[in-house]
């Protein structure tokens, strides 16, 4: 009877695991459909620019939309480039990115440094008013700054939209927390050693910060590249024009009877160097950005 | 002797970062309330000699006006709509990331490419796809040429299309396409801190949830969300703080007119509202909208921080 008992409940448990298994199965089949039902919603958009910008105007306009171009039309490429002026606008953003990158990186090395690793006077009270800022909406500074700048003869400059944005409260946490993590015994021992300050931060802390440095990079560049509201204020001459301005001036009309696959063609090549950078440094923009919240 | 030579080496350190932070930070933060307490403040006017009275005129003027009470109402709206939507979407996808192995670096990778985007360019992908080509006048003789890829997967199957963002296109149908928008920009963020959050919970809440055979529901409830809840808490803040600053991804659908064409600056938001009232020159109206923008923005953290001091599990 004892053995009836337990073959009895060897069965009782193969049957419930091989229920369990089919629900296990079901649930795993159902996880990956929704996943893979909003990663194609998530693509879609990109999809329909590339090959939106590969369509010929008549057949973008068929009542029935095809899903792969017929012929495939490189040439809205050149339009699109020639149309918008891409030329200048890229050279514009990447000379501004480019400069106002470096003068970022070493104003908030040498600031991250001073509240990581000097003493001095008021520094807490500094550091927390400085965090405090981080949460006055950007559009309260413009005001201002928009009569300032304007006042000292930079409108349609390079200056006007490097100078403002310098100093970024964001990156200087980011990196002093960087800093502080990097054990007190080496700058003690670099001491010891006759090693002045500045060198302890150049050979010393900021190679061991790289990560972060990179990180910040690749936001500021991608931040220049993204930027709208400022230069469209400040700067919105031929000379000085930035790329998503380029790109919204060139094409205005949104709706109606446009000419949307050189626009889409534009659009494409406005993003093809975030994706690129994006598909190299993946790692560095992913670790920035969960830490900050801010898009660019 | 040494002291002192540090407090003055650090100030040299830091010397370039103040100068900058006092003209471009402090000095506006100052400025724009004086300018919001100075009735009718003009920046125009006040270069030509006049002077201004101190009062609230302005802040009086601004909640009076019908477009600032129209721009505010479609903030909150998005607000209302787009977080809420988008951290439940987040915090889904997030989840079945967290319990796949195969696949699951190719999908995370997709899932955060929206995040490197320009949102005027992207917005005018998602322009086209909702777009009617034709003359689309909601009138009898109406031509459509083409309806639109999302109005042709509408009429697959076996709907009407919809006049989303043409000439005469409803409010509704406008706000539809700009809340769809929004959330596909809002999600990368959210599922990477979200994923980030799971995976940082220790394992043995789930071992020790198996061996009392919880259901998975039940996991989610109990074990899932609330060790979650700082990272929840964190990105519903920071969705709430961006979505008052909405104001670029509408440039990018319905371009600077911020409507549709019969109907400009329907769709606008606070920040537009003060980026208008400093074209014309209004500097003491932008400034007292951008610093009700602010107190909306304190007092809304201020509330989920509230919640979640109560809710959140540390």
């Amino acid at each position: 009877m004892a053995k009836e008992i337990v073959t009895m409940h060897a069965r009782n448990m193969r049957e419930i695991t091989g229920k369990q298994r089919i629900g296990k199965v079901l649930y795993t089949a159902g996880v990956y459909l929704f996943l893979l039902v909003m990663a194609a919603i998530v693509l879609f958009p990109f999809y329909w620019m590339i090959i939106s910008s590969l369509k010929s105007l008549d057949e973008y306009r068929m009542s029935t939309p095809t899903f792969w171009p017929k012929v495939v039309m490189l040439s809205n490429y050149a339009d699109a480039f020639t149309t918008a002026s891409l030329g200048r606008l890229f050279l514009n953003t990447m000379y501004v990115g480019v400069v106002s990158t470096i003068l970022s990186l070493v104003i908030t090395i040498i600031t991250a440094f001073a509240f990581a690793r000097l003493e001095f006077k008021g520094k807490e009270t500094m550091f927390a008013a400085l965090l405090a800022t981080m949460m006055i909406p950007g559009e309260l500074f413009t005001i201002t700054n928009y009569s300032t700048v304007t006042e000292l003869g930079w409108i349609n400059t390079y200056t006007v939209l490097i100078v403002p944005f310098l100093v970024s409260v964001f990156y200087i946490y980011l990196l002093r927390q960087n800093f502080l993590q990097i054990p007190n015994e080496l700058y003690l021992a670099a001491k010891v050693d006759g090693t002045s300050d500045f060198k302890y931060l150049w050979k010393v802390m900021v190679p061991l910060a790289l990560p972060t440095l990179i990180s910040i990079t690749i936001l500021k560049m991608m931040g220049a590249w993204n930027s709208y509201i400022w230069p469209r204020l400040v700067a919105n001459d031929d000379a000085h024009r930035m790329i998503t301005n380029g790109l919204r001036n060139a094409f205005t009309e949104t709706s109606g009877d446009v000419n949307y696959p050189v626009q889409m063609a534009a659009v494409a090549l406005v993003s093809a160097p975030l994706f690129l950078v994006f598909i190299f440094l993946r790692k560095y923009i992913m670790s920035g950005v969960s830490r900050s919240g801010i898009k660019g | 002797m040494v002291e002192s030579k540090q407090q003055w080496k650090a100030w040299l350190y830091l010397s370039p970062a103040i100068v900058l932070l006092l003209v471009f930070t402090v000095w506006p933060i100052i400025n724009t309330v004086r300018m919001a307490f100075l009735e009718n403040y003009s920046g125009l006017k006040a270069a030509g000699g006049m002077v201004f009275e101190f009062g609230i005129g302005n802040f009086e003027k601004v909640i009076g006006y019908r477009r600032f009470v129209n721009c505010l109402k479609n903030t909150v709206l998005l607000c209302i709509w787009t977080v809420p939507v988008s951290t439940i979407l987040a915090l889904l996808i997030a989840v079945a990331l967290n319990s796949i192995k195969p696949l699951q670096k190719v999908l995370q990778t997709i899932f955060f490419l929206p995040y490197v985007t320009n949102s005027i360019a992207i917005g005018m992908v998602f322009a086209a796809m909702f777009n009617i080509v034709g003359s689309f006048y909601g009138t009898e003789n109406e031509i459509i040429v083409t309806a639109g890829i999302i109005n042709n997967v509408i009429q697959f199957f076996g709907g009407e299309p919809i006049n989303w963002i043409n000439y005469g296109s409803t409010y509704t149908a406008n706000m539809f396409v700009m809340v769809v928008y929004i959330v596909w920009n809002a999600l990368p963020f959210k599922i990477l801190v979200l994923l980030g959050g799971l995976q940082s919970i220790n394992k043995q809440y789930y071992d020790a949830a198996k061996v009392d055979s919880t259901p998975r529901r039940r996991i989610f409830t109990k074990i899932t969300v609330p060790l979650l809840s700082p990272m929840l808490a964190y990105v519903v803040i920071t969705g709430f703080i961006g979505g008052f600053k909405e104001y670029t991804s509408i440039v990018g659908i319905f371009g600077e007119k911020m409507g549709p064409p019969d109907d400009a600056g329907r769709l606008n938001t606070m920040v537009g509202f003060i980026y208008d009232a400093l074209s014309t020159n209004s500097q003491g109206r932008a400034s007292a909208a951008a610093l009700i923008l602010f107190g909306i923005i304190l007092v809304v953290t201020m509330i989920n921080m509230q919640v979640s001091k109560k809710r959140v599990h540390y």
